[in-house]
């Protein structure tokens, strides 16, 4: 019952509501009111229930229309006695909601509509992004998209633009589809082939360039942003990473239509396909584009969960179009997804491996199977010969795991770097860690007690791990380390002072032979005359640390684990409370830059009393496999015992050496790949829930899981793989959609919902969700084909209209979010630089490849805090690469680009802003690629374009704008040309600076032209690729 | 019809018709100029056009020197006798419950401060001698000793003081300021930066505009070759050429804009003429050749060629003079993990007197009091040793910033730390709460300054900070 003194109130507040407008028309719930509610009230009665006031939730109907001790917000038909009416009317500052100080106060409009809901039964519908999208049904005569604007632009009483003209359409094609603009020839075919048959000109003209492999390219550099793909590591060190065989996987990928739900599949869990071969591998680079710290003294856990994050960022702004990260810290507080299910999703890229592997070229694949096959056949031959091998291997076995107890796994108290600059971590197997700060030069510091009364000597295991570069051991480019000298302490109770214990000798299972330290990791300052060395084991041991023990088996098999005992010269008498240290020294890295440390990654010591050492009988991947009960053995383990038992008899030793051979013929890989990896099973992750999203106050445990708002994952304890087919599920209602609309945004500038990264509740409400359903259920049904789609998209009337703004349009909807005109935009940065070089002739059309390093200003390049030693400008035929290939240094945002809104790939970027700067257009009058260009250009109009001004000029605003010139421009170019051709002439300006890429080898000139006149068109040139038809796509 | 409509439009005189009707919003991403420009009219939502901030504010502009790497608050501004006495002693082990250094052994020796500190001024504020221009000038200045950071590491905590987060990808208090309050400058950009180090951990994400229009990013001005990126004309040509060309551009862009009256074209023809107003403007404010010697010397500039943090902050002064809203000074030489002694006396050679000569001369201009000026870094260091006895470690729990000008209350020391300058055991200020009070000072509101990105309202201060209400006259 509503007391007394409220009824009082409400009756006199109902006085007042006689004055309110009302709207006639019915109110519609996710149009009009949902807005209302995300917007002003869901910030303490929405999904997050840790900042849910009063107990009352208003973002399900449950909660909006529960008793709550005798009030209710929500009575549905029942304005009146509805609670939530009554606040928000309240004049008393105190009650009235929102409350004041929130400062969302609502609008008499607002009010009013949210009267009208609930007269009407204050119904909730689903947030139509969650609903699975519907095609509506149109008209088979008409294209979908022209029937949707056209019903939509005669209800608005708005005429829609003529269709542009050819040339117009033209360029606009190519931008759109290669990101070049047409050539002279293109615009002359295409012009008389559009006469005859307009839309089969189109037609064929959209196949013929989604065929070029430039489509790839320019298509990837919209999924590269979204990718948040770069070239550097970020953050301090920003240190240099090979990751560009990714990018050319998606340039591989578009090129080949790759249906995109295969495309998502793959790089969300490419790894975990079945059979999975290098391609797919590289394709789960995707989630490992992100920043890694490597600044000294770090917490690499802090920083390996904030890449986490990232990961949960990129694949919500990817796949759903919803703003996942506003759930890291606490339940959404607009759209249902609660802090829980944030960490069930955070769950599926959290037990994972920052894992790295080498890529090989086609050859080199098919090389490493050739001897892959042969040493299987010589196996085959050796169970062949031996038929008993089984009971052989058996014995072999079980007789050398008899002699693997020696050893006690030293359980340390202490594991440091000197000086702090790494934080090692000891993981359960009483191993240590080392990842975080890459080190050149420094001391893995380990102490701690020992559990025998008499130490006659130490092991060290150097061991592989999922985190380090290619399973390591070892830190280092290659994932090899180099210790230079392995020192003892020892502290007896009560002692002050570590003293220095003597070792004899030390033995690994592999000693290379001595060579000099690969020129990769060579030192100028450090060492100036390459004393440097490394080799065998007793190198640990010589007390030289210009000599190291550094166990590389070779390309392949290198990534192994090792082992090495050392022999006190004396036993070692340990009391109780004695303690031992031991120094690791490694002084065999490169400069500082981090890149060429030689770290040993994983390490694991033991103890022994045994006065018996030997050397170590076999490789220590074996005594490993040796240790595993059988049923613990994985295949490989199997295949490694195989070969040292076979290795150990006398009558195979032609076969094993003929094995020996074919596996040191390994090639070296051409590069490399970040990729994600499942966590191996010794090293399973628990996901908790993290409060506040803080990294370091897990909670509970969270299992797997997704939204429960959207579609259903019935799954149980599903993978990632299972992650990427929920989310290109037919039922999945956003994966479609949020593609879809990021596609029109490319076409048209701005995404039919304008905010691609958010199609939750708060998101603008589309004018046209009708086309964007439509179009995402046309995708999906015919196969996810994304050049497909892109072909319906551009085939449309309203894509082919004028883009001729008008005063009507400017008045009623400045922003053409109607769709009664064409796009017209500034083109990105991207395209912008390619325009220039492409049409100047300059480009070098080359496909994928490693990054190239545009001319930087020195300026530029010192503001770094680790000076890119690498940074080389490229001058050779790589230097006119596209702009896609531009080495992307995440602390060093490359100077052209960013002047034109490149994002800097800190976080995954779905929207590119436009803005023209006093900066971007000093950039393309002045940089030096720029100006080359113009350069350039100038020589080819003066080649190619005719022999009267008038001619070239006409050609030079088809290379540059894919249309003639007019009288105007004519009279203008013509102008500037004869102006400053006469200046040039009176010796104002230096011919051979303005007309000359390279004044020491100037080109061959036409005939006839001579430098001043090409110095000229060189001026006229620089306008030309300046002119706002030119960076546009009109 | 369409032949009506181009009558239409001839008759409109479209130039004049998008001036009048074509104004675009603010994250209208069309019609954006780096620099205000009054020609356009005030009623065209120009991005970087001044506006109004919530309140009347303090301060009109802002002097941001960014001492990066982390100063020893020990060493300069919290002077700590207990800690002197202590040196070489372990710390308490009550100070280093729950607590994980960078660097170093939390357990390391104490490190008392090698240098004197004295009492200056009216206030009688404590300083080291290692600055004694600073010193003087004490009276002026507000001292904020409690200040605390969530990141121990220097990159993300950099970031986190200038975007108020820790990770990368958000806007800068400068950028910030620039899209509340438009800028001044006509010829300038409204928010310049400017080095005398090394490049910053925090690279340059320290100066970034994150998810706001990239108008918005600080413009980093530079001591050698063009100060602004491609500044210079190509090799070869005169100014007449350039002028001819843009003279000519202007012309063919003017008929595009007329043909297809598009907001963004005006917008691109006028970013064509900032251009050139730029490269004319920009090398005037680097020619220091007009300062007087006096002035030279007050800043102890000793070679107006060279870069320097004296020839930053005389710079810094003439930016601000020509109407530049936001200026960032960088300088990156503070991290004394070891060498303390020896470079700590360096950077206060490098940076005392000059700051100190620009406190001076704002004031003689009469622009202290609407300029503030703020001096920090990162973090602070630690009271214990790194190393024997000459480095000290990152340290987030405690540290000083100065600040002055533009309605900070001056003369006063606001905070204070424990014996050891370890944590902070009054009025802490974490740095949510700094640029709460620097945003403060220049009118806005900071939980109402906002922009929305992904469906959410973000601010600089995130869902922390309350104003300093203290250290504001």
């Amino acid at each position: 019952m509503i007391p007394f003194e409220r009824i009082f109130r409400l009756s006199a507040f109902l006085g007042l509501l006689v004055f309110l407008p009302t709207k006639g028309e019915t109110v519609d719930f996710a149009g009009d009111v949902l807005p209302i509610l995300a917007g002003k009230c869901f910030d303490c009665h929405g999904p997050d229930e840790a900042a849910r006031e009063a107990g009352l939730r208003l973002d399900t109907p449950e909660g909006a229309y529960a008793d709550l001790e005798g009030l209710v917000a929500v009575v549905p038909g029942n304005p009146d006695s509805s609670e939530l009416i009554y606040l928000i009317n309240s004049e008393h500052s105190e009650e009235r909601m929102p409350p004041p100080e929130s400062k969302k106060e609502l609008s008499a409009e607002e009010k009013n509509i949210l009267f009208q809901w609930i007269k009407e039964g204050g119904k909730y519908d689903k947030h139509w992004a969650f609903e699975i999208p519907k095609k509506v049904h149109v008209s088979k005569t008409t294209h979908p998209i022209d029937a949707f604007v056209q019903e939509r632009l005669k209800a608005e009483r708005i005429e829609p633009s003529p269709v542009a003209d050819p040339a117009s359409i033209l360029r606009r094609l190519f931008l759109d589809l290669i990101g070049l603009p047409p050539s002279p020839v293109e615009i002359d075919n295409f012009l008389s082939a559009y006469e005859k048959s307009p839309t089969k000109s189109i037609e064929i003209l959209v196949n013929d360039l989604m065929e070029r492999p430039a489509f790839g390219e320019k298509w990837a550099r919209h999924w590269l942003d979204l990718a948040r793909y770069a070239d550097t590591n970020g953050f301090e060190k920003d240190k240099m990473r090979d990751q560009w065989i990714y990018r050319e996987w998606v340039i591989n990928a578009l090129n080949d239509d790759m249906p995109y739900d295969q495309f998502l599949t793959e790089q969300l869990a490419g790894d975990l396909l079945p059979s999975a071969m290098q391609d797919q591998i590289i394709a789960s680079g995707f989630m490992r584009n992100g920043m890694i710290n490597e600044e000294g003294a770090i917490i690499p856990e802090e920083f390996r969960i904030k890449g986490i994050f990232d990961r949960v960022d990129c694949f919500g702004k990817a796949t759903l179009g919803l703003t996942l990260q506003c759930a890291q810290c606490h339940s959404h507080k607009y759209d249902p997804i609660s802090h829980e299910e944030y960490f069930g999703l955070f769950s599926f890229f959290n037990d994972t491996h920052e894992a790295q592997s080498w890529v090989y070229s086609d050859a080199q694949l098919q090389e490493i199977g050739d001897i892959k096959h042969k040493v299987s056949e010589l196996e085959d031959q050796i169970k062949h010969k031996i038929p008993d091998w089984q009971n052989r291997l058996a014995h072999w076995v079980s007789e050398n795991q008899a002699n693997n107890s020696k050893w006690k796994i030293w359980d340390t108290t202490l594991q440091e770097w000197e000086g702090g600059l790494n934080h090692p971590e000891e993981l359960h197997d009483h191993s240590i860690l080392i990842q975080g700060h890459p080190t050149v030069t420094g001391v893995t510091l380990i102490e701690g007690k020992s559990s025998l009364p008499m130490i006659t000597g130490m092991r060290l295991e150097a061991l592989t791990h999922g985190d380090l570069p290619f399973r390591g051991p070892g830190r280092s480019y290659w994932g090899t380390f180099a210790i230079s000298e392995w020192e003892v302490y020892r502290k007896w109770l009560g002692e002050e002072e570590w003293t220095r214990v003597d070792l004899q000798e030390a033995w690994a299972d592999f000693n290379p032979p001595v060579s000099g330290l690969k020129d990769y990791f060579h030192h100028e300052t450090k060492d100036p005359d390459r004393e440097r060395l490394v080799g065998p084991a007793e190198f640990l041991v010589d007390g030289d640390d210009k000599t190291a023990w550094s166990p590389d088996r070779g390309p392949i098999v290198r990534h192994t684990e090792s082992v090495v005992s050392i022999q006190f010269k004396e036993p070692l008498a340990m009391p109780e409370g004695s303690e031992i240290r031991v120094r690791l020294i490694q002084n065999h890295g490169g400069s500082s830059n981090g890149r060429d440390n030689q770290q040993l990654g994983r390490l694991r010591f033991s103890l022994t009393d045994s006065t018996n050492l030997e050397v170590p009988s076999h490789d220590h991947a074996v005594t490993l496999a040796l240790q595993k009960p059988e049923k613990d053995r994985s295949g490989e383990d199997s295949d490694t015992l195989f070969r040292a038992w076979s290795k150990n008899a006398k009558e195979l030793r032609e076969i094993n050496e003929r094995i020996v051979l074919l596996e040191s013929k390994y090639p070296e890989a051409k590069t490399s790949v970040l990729h994600t990896m499942d966590t191996e099973s010794d090293f399973k992750r628990i996901t908790r829930l993290l409060e506040k999203g803080e990294w370091n106050k897990p909670t509970f445990e969270v299992e797997r899981q997704v939204p429960a708002i959207l579609n259903q994952l019935d799954v149980k304890n599903p993978t990632r793989l299972d992650l990427a087919r929920w989310v290109t599920s037919e039922d999945a209602p956003l994966t479609a959609r949020v593609h879809v609309n990021r596609i029109w945004q490319t076409l048209f500038g701005e995404g039919l919902v304008t905010t691609p990264e958010d199609f939750g509740t708060r998101a603008p409400i589309p004018e046209y969700q009708n086309i964007l359903d439509w179009l995402a259920v046309d995708f999906l049904e015919t196969g996810w084909s994304q050049k497909r789609l892109i072909k319906s998209i551009v085939s449309s009337k309203t894509y082919q209209q004028s883009s001729r703004n008008r005063p009507d349009l400017q008045e009623k909807d400045p922003r053409n979010r109607l769709l009664a005109r064409g796009p017209r935009f500034r083109a990105d940065a991207e395209v912008i630089r390619d325009i220039a070089l492409y049409t100047s002739g300059l480009m070098n059309p080359k496909i994928g490849g490693p990054s190239i390093f545009p001319p930087i200003p020195e300026t530029v390049i010192n503001d770094n805090y680790f000076i890119p030693e690498y940074w080389k400008e490229t001058t050779d035929e790589n230097r006119y690469r596209r702009s896609l290939y531009i080495f992307r240094k995440r602390a060093m945002p490359d100077p052209t680009l960013a002047s034109f809104d490149a994002p800097n790939a800190d976080i995954s970027c779905v929207r590119r802003v436009r803005t023209n700067s006093p900066l971007s257009a000093l950039t393309s009058l002045n940089e030096p690629i720029f100006v080359e260009s113009a350069k350039a250009l100038a020589l080819r109009i003066l080649r190619e374009g005719g022999n009267d001004e008038k001619s070239r000029i006409n050609y030079g605003y088809l290379l540059t704008t894919g249309r003639p010139a007019k009288e105007l421009e004519i009279r203008e170019i013509n102008r500037l040309i004869d102006e400053q051709s006469e200046r040039l002439s009176d010796g104002w300006l230096d011919i051979q600076e303005i007309a000359f890429i390279d004044t020491e080898n100037p080109p061959q000139l036409p005939n006839g032209i001579s430098p001043r006149e090409l110095a000229s068109w060189a001026i006229a040139s620089r306008v030309l690729l300046n002119l706002d038809e030119t960076l546009t796509k009109n | 019809m369409e032949n009506e409509i181009r009558k239409e439009l001839g008759t409109l005189q479209s130039r004049r018709w998008f001036l009048r009707n074509c104004g675009v919003g603010m994250a209208g991403i069309a019609l954006n100029s780096l620099f205000s420009n009054k020609t356009i009219g005030a009623n065209t939502q120009n991005p970087l056009s001044p506006r109004l901030p919530h309140f009347a504010p303090t301060a009109k502009r802002v002097i941001y020197i960014f001492q990066a790497g982390a100063p020893s608050h020990i060493d300069l501004f919290d002077h700590k006798p207990e800690l002197v006495k202590r040196n070489g002693e372990l710390p308490p082990a009550e100070l280093l419950k729950n607590y994980r250094a960078a660097f170093i052994r939390p357990n390391s020796a104490l490190l008392g401060t090698k240098y004197d500190f004295s009492r200056h001024g009216a206030s009688g504020i404590e300083v080291s001698n290692l600055l004694p221009h600073i010193s003087k000038h004490v009276d002026d200045l507000c001292f904020v000793r409690s200040m605390q950071t969530d990141a121990v590491n220097h990159a993300p905590a950099q970031i986190m003081l200038s975007t108020g987060h820790s990770e990368f990808g958000r806007p800068c208090l400068g950028s910030w300021t620039l899209y509340g309050l438009g800028s001044e400058s006509e010829d300038l950009p409204g928010y310049v930066v400017l080095n005398s180090a090394k490049g910053t951990s925090g690279g340059a994400s320290n100066y970034g505009c994150g998810f706001l229009p990239s108008v918005y990013g600080g413009v980093p001005f530079r001591n050698k070759g063009d100060p602004i990126l491609y500044l210079s004309n190509p090799k070869g040509y005169d100014k007449e050429a350039q002028r001819a060309a843009l003279d000519t551009l202007k012309r063919l862009n003017q008929q595009t804009l007329d043909d297809m009256a598009d907001p963004e074209t005006a917008a691109r023809i006028q970013a064509y003429e900032t251009a050139y107003r730029l490269q004319s403007s920009a090398p005037e404010l680097m020619d220091l050749s007009q300062e007087s010697q006096a002035t030279l010397d007050a800043y102890n500039i000793k070679d107006v060629k060279e870069t320097s943090f004296a020839r930053n902050c005389l710079l810094g002064r003439r930016l601000l003079e020509r109407d530049v809203r936001f200026v960032q000074l960088f300088h990156e030489a503070w991290d004394q993990h070891s060498n303390l002694d020896k470079n700590l006396r360096k950077n206060c050679l490098d940076t005392d007197q000059p700051f100190a000569a620009l406190i001076q001369d704002l004031k003689d201009r009469g622009m202290l009091k609407d300029t503030l000026v703020v001096w920090g870094g990162e973090f602070g260091r630690t009271p214990m040793a790194q190393g024997t006895d000459d480095g000290r470690d990152h340290h987030n729990r405690a540290f000083t910033i100065i600040l002055a000008g533009g309605g900070i209350k001056a003369g006063i020391v606001h905070g204070g730390t424990d014996d050891f300058g370890f944590n902070v055991v009054e009025n802490p200020v974490h740095v949510h709460d700094l640029n709460a009070t620097l945003l403060h000072t220049l009118g806005f509101d900071h939980e109402r300054l906002t922009y929305r990105f992904q469906g959410r309202d973000f601010r600089l201060t995130d869902v922390h900070g309350n104003v300093v209400k203290e250290i504001l006259a």
